[in-house]
């Protein structure tokens, strides 16, 4: 599409609510700055009631921010109307129009655009086709499965070519491999018309699958950006560590710093770590530990004993104990491995660089 | 905290579509002008005229009346019981379509009969035939029993009609609730080893009190605002609707009236926002569950059998008054010569000028109708989806509107607009004319209409109107092109309904129809009063007809064109 990219900035952006039992204000959404870049593929990611929903809205101009502005391009656009907004939204349940078939869904946007009867024609066709619905046009929206009523969603937001699409958790009402399938379609299609999107979702594995970037929101407030990479390897805290994917966290104090490196003593085990981050010497710690970065060896860095030991599949999963901290583990491709059982003493083994301090 | 830009913005992009402020400014206008205006001056009338000045003589002087205070104690203790008998017998038609299993088809044919009813009912087609059928000449008490002094004026009479007209409310009400409640409690606690009573006792009472008390609250103040029962079948046992009505069009003492309307809106006000903000509210926080599946119906003979005979006993002897009326219509002189005839029809026609009435109020109500279905979709749709300043202003106003008894809306009329706005002349012209009955008409039903709208629009989700205006309709484009055609099955019913409610009214409307505009109730009113019951009946028969023709009129175009049907379940 010819017309040019936009992205979208937030800058120092708030919304405060009424609590309707206590009556008091809180901020669903506090000081929120995000750029985000033309045509890329964002996440709003957090648990639910974190303000990712809320700031979405803002976006698209069903809230208005109670404090900060917000930027389309360049163009200041608070106190615009949702339909003054060249962005267009997927909702949660969808939201078709349920009096009208899938053609007047798609052509409803393009006819109060007052385009040509033909254009809107070829216009509806080409993205029916491009998301798959090619031959549906006559359907009414009660006659579409789950999947077929998202992609006309998607269509309808598409075929406006808005500069920025929005995303309401769309894949949450759709079944566990269907929501994967349409996943992977989100973003050949996003790809395909190089649009910008801002993806809103609680759902971990649908942001790191669609993600140009992740932003973590949590009690209203943004606690991280990056790449799916970043946030996996580097969180800035337990709770986006905790959020995205499973993690260990290993209690202790740095002992000593030696350049980037130090020692760290875990359950009065030491532990040399290559890097230490920016904490000082003397400092208590975690340790962020992944599952699947350690295995369990007869000899290794920490030492512990074996709470629980499952075969899986296609992993082994343990918990083990290091002094009074459970760990959990997964030990990918079992079948050749050495199988510990519960009441074995055994050695955490894990290369200190897969961990990051906190 | 800072400054709310939020509130600021909000108000901006509400002052960008000026379709919207416009409805709103209008829609504030109108319920301030029509609804608030009039009241507001009612109970200045009560307090001040320009002779005495601000004074509350009105009020000692109406409450020293000995008619006055007996009429006070005469519509509560009419209200009273009828709120009981009501929700007594609503509840158990309610509790017999819900729970019992009832094979035959004539049964669940009665059971519409009765809940459509209230809905094609003018207000005292009962108290005719109550009088047709138990009265001194009634049928039954002189030609059955053999009783030649019945008398059905005063207290017992209008019980009797006001508890069958107002039950079929209730009826529905507790219907709904009824259905909500989950089967699995009434079934736990069988389990448990409950008899069938104990559980009723102890399980679907309680959970239905609320309930119970919003229904008798509903049906009390539809009592003590009833004005054309008491008219016709209260004798000399005078309601404050009627003496209201008596004090201004006999003693044409304005002020004292207004003090009588003052005093009974604050009965009616003080019930209704009991019932609004209290129970309502209870008595939905009680059944949030809804059924999980469906009831194991009530089989058992001992109770089945007694329960279904007494609803149709009852369903019965409502359909029995009601067909009572053609007849009277088509008999030479009721309870003396009953020579089939078709002279009162005639009469109707050829004498009272029958087919002007009916041309007054068939046009007046077709006039109306639409405005009100029109409006009362608008305040809902403001009501439900919109967020703004004024819109806590329209939804109380407009379901105030619900607890203002017709008479005193009519005596508020007659203050407010017949010297024009505020005495001063301007719009005075608006005073008996067709216009101010088919405003007053469009009042009346207001708070019906939307009501129903409103629930009509919950069901709505949000998302399906916001996606419409997302891709970029405004405001009025949303209400027409998405609003208005998924609640059009509602819309439809609310057009009827303030059609049928419109033709049928009869209490705000007597006190300000002029003789340029003949409505049929309030001949029928006329001839009942002179105890012409032949032409009052040939009257009463064609504006069921009329009602009735409106309303299967209405479910056949449901049934082809409604958008329920064709849209069923929406997602899965």
């Amino acid at each position: 599409m010819a017309k040019e990219k936009k992205g979208i900035r937030l800058e120092h952006i708030s919304k405060i609510y009424k609590d309707p039992k206590t009556g008091k204000d809180f901020y669903a959404v506090k000081d929120a700055s995000l750029n985000i870049l033309p045509g890329s593929f964002v996440t709003l990611l957090g648990p639910s009631g974190c303000g990712k929903t809320t700031t979405l809205r803002m976006i698209a101009g069903f809230e208005s921010p109670d404090e900060g502005e917000i930027y389309l391009g360049n163009e200041a656009i608070n106190a615009l109307t949702p339909n003054k907004r060249d962005t267009a939204m997927v909702f949660q349940s969808y939201a078709l129009l349920p009096h009208y078939n899938v053609f007047d869904n798609v052509a409803y946007g393009l006819k109060l655009r007052k385009l040509s009867k033909s254009e809107i024609r070829t216009r509806v066709l080409k993205i029916l086709d491009l998301v798959e619905m090619s031959g549906m046009e006559g359907r009414m929206t009660n006659q579409l499965s789950g999947g077929q009523q998202q992609r006309v969603a998607l269509a309808r937001a598409l075929v406006l070519e808005p500069s920025v699409l929005l995303f309401d958790e769309p894949l949450s009402n759709l079944d566990a491999k269907l929501r994967v399938t349409m996943r992977t379609e989100i973003r050949r299609i996003q790809q395909e018309v190089g649009i910008t999107a801002i993806y809103v979702t609680h759902d971990q594995s649908e942001a790191m699958s669609l993600s140009d970037q992740i932003i973590i929101m949590n009690k209203g407030v943004v606690t991280q950006i990056g790449t799916p990479q970043e946030i996996y390897y580097h969180p800035v805290d337990e709770f986006v560590a905790d959020f995205i994917g499973e993690a260990n966290f290993l209690k202790g104090t740095l002992k000593n710093r030696d350049g980037a490196g130090g020692v760290m003593e875990i359950e009065g085990h030491p532990l040399t770590l290559a890097d230490a981050g920016n904490q000082k010497a003397g400092q208590s710690c975690t340790l962020v530990l992944r599952p699947e970065s350690a295995v369990l060896a007869d000899k290794g860095l920490l030492p512990c004993k074996v709470v629980l030991s499952c075969f899986m599949g296609s992993y082994q999963n343990y918990h083990v104990m290091l002094g009074d901290t459970l760990v959990k583990i997964t030990e990918f491709n079992p079948k050749h491995k050495k199988i510990y059982s519960v009441g074995n003493q055994v050695y955490l083994d894990f290369n200190t660089e897969d961990a990051h301090i906190l | 905290m800072k400054s709310r830009q939020g509130a600021q913005l909000d108000r901006k992009k509400l002052l960008g579509d000026p379709v919207m402020v416009i409805t709103i400014v209008i829609l504030v206008i109108f319920l301030t002008l029509f609804i608030l205006y009039p009241l507001a001056i009612l109970l200045v009338d009560s307090i001040y005229s320009s002779d005495t000045g601000l004074t509350t003589s009105f009020f000692t002087s109406v409450l020293s009346m000995r008619s006055f205070r007996t009429a006070i104690t005469n519509t509560l203790r009419v209200g009273f019981v009828v709120g009981l008998a009501s929700t007594a017998i609503g509840l158990l038609f309610a509790y017999v379509e819900v729970y019992v299993d009832i094979h035959s088809r004539i049964m669940s044919g009665l059971f519409k009969v009765v809940s459509m009813l209230p809905v094609v009912s003018p207000p005292f087609v009962l108290s005719l035939s109550m009088i047709m059928l138990f009265g001194k000449a009634g049928i039954i008490t002189r030609y059955l029993l053999h009783i030649y002094d019945n008398s059905v004026y005063g207290f017992w009479g209008i019980v009797i009609v006001q508890t069958l007209t107002f039950f079929p409310v209730c009826y529905m009400m507790l219907k709904g609730l009824l259905k909500n409640i989950d089967p699995s409690l009434e079934e736990a606690t069988r389990d448990m080893g409950a008899s069938r009573s104990k559980v009723f006792m102890s399980v679907t009472l309680p959970l239905l009190l609320p309930g119970l008390g919003n229904a008798f609250l509903v049906t009390f103040i539809e009592s003590i605002a009833d004005f054309a029962n008491p008219m016709i079948i209260g004798g000399s046992y005078d309601t404050l609707a009627t003496t209201i009505y008596l004090r201004i069009t006999g003693a044409y003492d304005k002020n004292g009236a207004s003090a009588m309307a003052v005093v009974l809106l604050l009965i009616t006000m003080v019930m209704f926002m009991i019932q609004k903000y209290y129970l309502e509210k209870k008595s939905a926080a009680t059944l949030t569950g809804k059924a999980t599946r469906g009831r194991m119906m009530i089989e058992d003979k001992s109770v089945a059998i007694p329960l279904t005979i007494l609803c149709g006993a009852v369903a019965l002897f409502v359909i029995l008054m009601y067909a009572c009326v053609p007849f009277g219509a088509l008999f030479r002189t009721w309870g003396y010569d009953f020579h089939l005839t078709t002279k009162w029809f005639a009469q109707v026609f050829q004498k009272y000028k029958g087919l002007k009435a009916f041309k007054d109020s068939f046009v007046l109500s077709l006039i109306a109708a639409p405005i009100t279905a029109l409006l009362s979709m608008i305040i809902s749709y403001l009501v439900v989806k919109k967020s703004f300043k004024l819109k806590g202003f329209i939804e109380l106003v407009s379901m105030l509107a619900m607890a203002v008894p017709g008479t005193v809306l009519g005596i508020g009329y007659i203050r407010g607009f017949s010297g024009g706005l505020f005495r001063t002349g301007i719009l005075q012209g608006l005073y008996g004319t067709g216009a101010i009955l088919v405003i007053v008409f469009v009042v009346r039903s207001l708070p019906t209409g939307t009501r129903s709208g409103i629930s009509a629009l919950r069901q709505i989700d949000k998302s399906i109107e916001e996606s419409a205006y997302d891709m970029g309709a405004n405001s009025f484009t949303v209400f027409m092109s998405v609003t208005l055609p998924l609640i059009k099955d509602s819309f439809l019913s609310g057009l009827v309904t303030a059609f049928v409610r419109s033709i049928t009214a009869i209490s705000a409307i007597i006190l300000l129809v002029t003789p340029s505009y003949l409505l049929i109730t309030v001949r029928i009113n006329e001839f009942a009063e002179k105890g012409a019951y032949g032409i009052a009946c040939a009257f009463a028969t064609i504006l069921i007809v009329i009602t009735y023709g409106a309303v299967s009129l209405m479910n056949l175009f449901i049934r082809f064109f409604g958008t329920s049907r064709k849209i069923g379940k929406q997602t899965d």
